[in-house]
């Protein structure tokens, strides 16, 4: 495959683009491979290329219904921060943050990691006291963040309304190594530099049934066929329940729609992301200008990608609490995604019922983030059937044993 | 919008007069019950593609709890019902099952 660099656009530019090869290839499926992952969304792609990366498994196919990178991956508002309140958390989305760091430059592939700055509002005295504690968390699991002043706020975020009507902003915690990337390339550049290990990615391809034998997966049946494999691995986002259910056993996961919209895009007047989670809105400035905006999920269980229109109403409303300027913005697209939500609000990564079926789910509306930690830490679980210190405590036997990792007070707005 | 009907007041209105409360008819297991069976009961879902039934309180009208069936895939209202029932009634069951030949049944 050839390097993408500087040289090389010159080069091609030279000889009117005719050098570039597809980014990754488009296979038939074999009949079988040491490894299936079924989804190819970014934490699907992570756990193929890190047990290619890490552990030279490279055996591997991954498979898709629709198109690669074509569910949450593609659908989210791309914040990326790690100062949550629990240590597992911490750990893992901060691994994450960290590999985004240099995702670039290990893939070869552009994913526009922009570490502009995330801060989270703090709109209540509860909240404040709350953000006061993450800090001081953070500060304990080595992750930086700091709580700054409504005055900090302001200069950083210059279009921010500090007297709100009904929530004045009190301060924020402030991440200033958080940030956003490019969705899609994160998808596209761990397919390509799967691909390039000679994985195979399978697109349009359905898994439809789990074929078990003696409490362990044969083969996964699927559009294209019967494909058997020596380990399965499951990364399915909304879709969890489903295949769950062909494996043949439940998950502690609700799948519901949650909702984000662009404006059309306007000139630079906001660098970094804020997060305001009393009024439930989050905004940010993509690189084309559109303001990105999210809010909260809806309630009900939902297979849609359609959500609820007074969610829309509801966000938006808050917003422009927060930043009158955007009132008279003009919405230009507006889409949902099907998001796999757990009881304590954190993720899983885990063994199943079935000895060489392993899950990764329940990421519910705050995955994006995590897609390199996910990946690296699921690709341990699969390579030696064991998790490693990143995934133990989110084994999904946590819910039996009451050791909750309980994120839903400390990420009051799904993000 | 889904558009449901409190089978209390017989008010008909849209989802925002509504708050949803999850999957109905589950089975309440509380001390003394096997750690699987609590959990299960706590947590883990059946969280189907198609039919569902799950609970809903008519927050801004009479306040009650009621049940409705649901086709998450669609979102298709079947039906609601009140909830002093462990089971939906049955003709529901068979207008669903009319509806959906392939519905494996409640
Ligand atoms: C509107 C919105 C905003 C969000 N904002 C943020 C944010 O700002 N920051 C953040 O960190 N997170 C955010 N998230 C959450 C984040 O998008 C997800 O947690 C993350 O993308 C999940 O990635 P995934 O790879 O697990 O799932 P997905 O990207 O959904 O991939 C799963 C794949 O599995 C495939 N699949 C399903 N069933 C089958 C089958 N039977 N056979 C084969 N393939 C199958 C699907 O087609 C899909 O491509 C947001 C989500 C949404 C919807
Ligand atoms: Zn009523």
């Amino acid at each position: 495959m050839p390097r993408y660099s500087a040289f090389a656009i010159a080069r091609e530019a030279f000889r009117q683009h005719s050098g570039w090869t597809q980014a990754w290839k488009s296979p038939e499926p074999r009949n079988a491979y040491d490894v299936v992952i079924v989804g190819a969304g970014g934490h699907g792609l992570a756990t193929a290329y890190y047990l290619g990366h890490r552990f030279g498994i490279r055996n591997v196919a991954v498979i898709e219904k629709g198109w690669l990178g074509g569910g949450n991956t593609g659908r989210n508002t791309t914040i990326i921060r790690s100062n949550y309140l629990q240590d597992p958390s911490a750990a893992i989305y901060e691994k994450s943050r960290a590999l985004y760091e240099t995702l670039s430059q290990q893939l070869n592939y552009n994913i526009m990691f922009s570490p502009r700055g995330v801060m989270m509002l703090a709109q209540t005295e509860h909240e404040k006291r709350g953000y006061l504690r993450t800090e001081r968390a953070n500060a304990l699991q080595g992750v930086e963040t700091r709580f700054i002043s409504p005055a900090e706020v302001k200069k950083l975020c210059p279009i921010i309304n500090l007297d709100g009507p009904r929530y004045p902003v009190l301060g924020a915690l402030w991440q200033p190594r958080g940030g956003t990337a490019r969705h899609d390339a994160v998808a596209w550049g761990y397919a390509r530099a799967c691909s390039d290990m000679g994985m195979h990615i399978i697109e349009q391809c359905a898994v439809t049934g789990i074929e078990r034998i003696n409490g362990q997966v044969s083969a996964v049946n699927t559009t294209k066929g019967r494909i058997a494999c020596a380990k399965l691995g499951i990364v399915v986002a909304g879709h969890s329940g489903a295949l769950a259910d062909m494996a043949g056993f439940r998950l502690p996961v609700e799948s519901v729609a949650l909702q984000a919209l662009v404006s059309e895009p306007v000139k630079p007047c906001m660098d970094v992301v804020v997060m305001a989670n009393t009024v439930h809105g989050y905004m940010s400035q993509s690189d084309k200008g559109e303001m990105v905006i999210g809010g909260g999920a809806d309630g009900f269980n939902n297979y849609t990608q359609r959500g609820s229109w007074h969610h829309i109403e509801e966000t938006v409303r808050a917003l422009i609490e927060t930043f009158p300027m955007i009132s008279r913005l003009k919405m230009l697209r507006q889409w949902g995604g099907i998001v796999d939500m757990t009881g304590d609000r954190s993720p899983i990564i885990s063994k199943t019922p079935l000895g060489n079926c392993f899950i990764n789910c329940g990421w519910g509306t705050g995955g994006f983030k995590a897609i390199p930690g996910s990946g690296w830490a699921m690709a341990e679980l699969i390579a030696k059937g064991e998790p490693g210190p990143l995934a133990a405590e989110f084994a999904m036997t946590r819910f039996r044993e009451g050791r909750f990792i309980d994120e839903s007070v400390a990420a009051g707005v799904a993000h | 919008m889904l558009v449901l009907t409190c089978p209390y007041c017989g008010i008909t209105a849209e989802e925002t007069e509504f708050k949803p409360g999850g999957e109905a008819h589950l089975k309440r297991f509380g001390p003394g019950s096997s750690d699987a069976d609590y959990e299960s009961y706590m947590f883990n879902r059946k969280n189907p593609r198609g039919v569902h039934f799950e609970r809903w309180r008519h927050a801004y009208g009479c306040g009650k709890w009621f049940l409705a069936a649901r086709d998450t895939v669609t979102l298709e209202v079947f039906g609601t019902y009140r909830a002093q029932t462990t089971t939906p009634p049955a003709d529901l069951v068979a207008t669903i099952a009319q509806k959906r030949p392939d519905w494996e049944g409640v």
